[in-house]
């Protein structure tokens, strides 16, 4: 592998794992922060690229259609929150599991009734639709330096209102002790609501800004949902940091594992095994640091 | 694990939902009745597929009219929800309680081989109408399963004989990292090489990952005469939209199984353009069979028929030759399978037969994308056969 090959190939790996980071961060908000394991977290992803399809196709504009997408998204979380989640604060995880995959069931059958189960496709907005020429005969889409861009903003915008506003601090102090918050006369109770809803509208914008370079169809939610957790297991519970670390580590990880050729003792790992690299990944920190990255001991 | 404890019970619930109706029914095996049972995808990913199958199948049984040698034909059905976990629980119930003639499925590999499995201990009569495992018809295969589809070996193996013919010697291979990729790698480098081929490099995805940068940089840096590859649906989709958006497209000409356009060029739309692919059917064939099937179907379902409803139409057919020879009594089970591996059916993709493991022995069609649709332009092979290793029928 040459030396622009090798930057191209970082090049990709960052920006797969700032994409990562967006969807899973989301996820990191939810499970993190109010303790609420929602596997329904993909099926969000899903719904997110099908509104990003349907409402662009209808007012045939990408930024209308991005901006209506995440106020449906917005109205649907806080919703879901009042019908399901607020009766899951204090249940265990079981029941959490359950709820939330009775949720998947409910999407999937009402994205197949609503939008069935075509495979499509949204095109890229205009002002975006290019692409720059690297090397002799491979372009990089400008869309994709946007998307990369548009991660960064957000996860700077996480990290800056978590730690540094009053919101924030309610959100940080509901998290370390939910009753004595509520003591202070904090309405925690709609704290939740707002960040469960928040929780859902990423990983629905997700799904909307990724819909012009991936494709819109029925299993995409499972296929994020899995490496969202990784992501969030690897940086530790609640970390946007060490989600942004982590999401950054599958990325390269994923990139290199497909394309580099590395044989130990006669076995071939890549790319022969590059499938299970996140995962090996994923293990090898559980084995060092139980609580992720930058989680903290419980 | 509490999730899967909790769709057995749903399984489970289903199931008594089915029994219930059943005993209203009836479910006395009669002589009177010719049994026929679709195990297909009838939710998630698949559930178009196994819908064009099931559409395509009946539109065959229609010529028998409605009491062929004076039965009726009852149908059952089970959703197998293509999930191969539960596949031979579902076999077991559509094979054992409703004791069906014969089974139409199914669309998933997996699916079918814990299927075949359930078939080997019944000798209840199989047609698979679309999943493409070697094994189906190789090491797996039985005198009761047939095929009336293709083996994944089959749709690959002619595009590099396409390829060397256009000039490309030295080519890459992409694939997803499972099972149907990695026999459609296999047949697709055991056809190339044959004509004198390179595939320089093979590069994998793992199964349903489609984020594919870094294989379009490699294919950049490697600088092949030609691209061949192997995906289906949104992942088919994607890889040839980012393709093109890599640029790859001017300067790399892309190849692949015609999996990779069937069904979603209107998603693929203009980045697909120029895509060549080899399959056993396109829409616009323009055989006369071709022509008036397309046309029943549009009248009977007011929709487009697909390679799927193909494959359906043609299980259809060859349940009906196995009628002929038994009188409508499929409990002939020697007579019916001989009249099966003797058939030769008029197709809409062409004539085909059977070979000795039970695969269509069928032409293969060079296809290219024009102006959104997949246009014929020529025979890539003709009468390809599977070779069916490992199978001692």
């Amino acid at each position: 592998m040459d030396a622009a090959t090798f930057f191209i190939q970082t090049m990709n790996g960052i920006q797969y794992g700032l994409l990562l980071f967006l969807v899973a961060s989301g996820l990191t908000l939810i499970f993190g922060i109010m303790g609420v394991i929602n596997i329904a977290h993909g099926s969000f992803y899903m719904i997110g690229a099908y509104l990003a399809w349907s409402l662009m196709g209808w007012v045939g504009n990408f930024w209308i259609g991005l901006v209506a997408g995440v106020m449906v998204a917005l109205v649907l979380g806080l919703l879901l929150e009042w019908l399901f989640i607020r009766f899951l604060y204090d249940r265990d995880h079981l029941q959490q599991v359950l709820v939330t995959y009775g949720l998947i069931l409910i999407f999937s059958e009402l994205r197949s009734m609503i939008w069935g189960d075509d495979v499509h496709s949204v095109p890229i907005p205009e002002l975006l639709n290019g692409s720059i020429q690297i090397t002799e005969n491979l372009a990089y889409p400008i869309y994709r330096l946007w998307l990369s861009g548009v991660c960064i903003v957000i996860a700077v915008l996480m990290f800056l209102g978590i730690q540094h506003t009053r919101l924030g601090m309610m959100i940080r102090a509901g998290e370390s002790d939910r009753e004595m918050t509520k003591a202070l006369g904090i309405n925690i109770g709609l704290i939740y609501r707002f960040i469960f809803a928040l929780g859902i509208t990423l990983a629905a914008f997700s799904g909307m800004i990724s819909a012009p370079i991936s494709s819109v169809f029925p299993g995409m939610g499972s296929q994020v949902l899995i490496v969202s957790f990784v992501v969030v297991v690897i940086g530790g519970l609640g970390s946007i940091k060490g989600a942004m670390i982590a999401a950054l580590s599958v990325g390269l990880i994923d990139t290199f594992g497909k394309v580099i050729h590395l044989d130990i003792f006669g076995i071939n790992i890549f790319p022969e095994m590059s499938g299970m690299s996140i995962f090996a990944l994923m293990a090898l920190i559980l084995t060092l640091r139980p609580q992720g990255l930058f989680g903290r001991e419980h | 694990m509490s999730i899967s404890n909790r769709r057995e019970f749903m399984a489970g619930a289903s199931a008594l939902a089915g029994l219930s109706f059943l005993s209203l029914t009836g479910c006395n095996k009669t002589n009177d009745a010719i049994r026929v049972g679709f195990m297909l995808p009838y939710t998630g990913t698949y559930a178009k597929l196994g819908a064009a199958i099931e559409n395509g199948f009946r539109l065959a049984l229609t010529e028998l009219g409605d009491k062929p040698y004076g039965k009726s034909i009852d149908f059952y059905t089970v959703d197998d929800e293509s999930n191969p976990a539960k596949s031979t629980d579902y076999a077991n119930k559509i094979m054992t309680r409703d004791n069906v003639d014969v089974v139409i499925g199914t669309v998933h590999s997996g699916v079918a081989m814990g299927m075949i499995k359930v078939a080997k201990e019944t000798g209840t009569l199989v047609i698979i109408p679309n999943a493409g495992a070697n094994a189906a018809t190789g090491s797996m295969c039985a005198p009761n399963v047939f095929r009336t589809s293709f083996s994944n070996w089959q749709p690959t193996h002619p595009l590099g004989k396409v390829m060397v013919e256009n000039g490309h010697k030295k080519s890459v291979f992409v694939t997803w990292k499972y099972g149907a990729g990695e026999e459609a790698l296999a047949s697709f480098r055991e056809g190339f090489e044959a004509e004198g081929g390179e595939v320089i490099k093979e590069l994998f995805v793992p199964f349903p990952n489609v984020e594919f940068q870094a294989i379009l940089t490699e294919i950049a840096a490697l600088k092949p005469d030609a691209v061949a590859c192997f995906f289906a649906g949104g992942g088919a989709v994607k890889f040839v939209k980012d393709y093109a958006a890599a640029g790859l497209k001017s300067s790399i000409p892309l190849y692949g199984s015609g999996f990779l356009t069937e069904g979603v060029l209107e998603a693929q739309g203009a980045d697909a353009e120029g895509i060549t692919t080899t399959l056993h059917y396109a829409d616009g064939l323009q055989n006369p069979k071709n022509l008036s099937f397309r046309e029943a179907y549009r009248e009977a379902y007011n929709e487009e028929a697909d390679v799927y409803a193909v494959q359906g139409y043609d299980a259809g057919l060859l349940l009906i030759k196995a009628l002929e020879e038994t009188s409508g009594d499929l409990s002939q089970k020697t007579q019916a399978i001989k009249a099966m591996e003797g058939a030769e059916i008029d197709s809409p993709r062409g004539v085909w037969t059977m070979s000795k493991s039970h695969n269509p022995i069928q032409n293969f069609y060079t296809l290219r994308v024009e102006n959104g649709i997949n246009k014929v332009i020529g025979t890539a092979w003709e009468g390809l056969e599977d070779p069916g290793v490992g199978c001692g029928v």
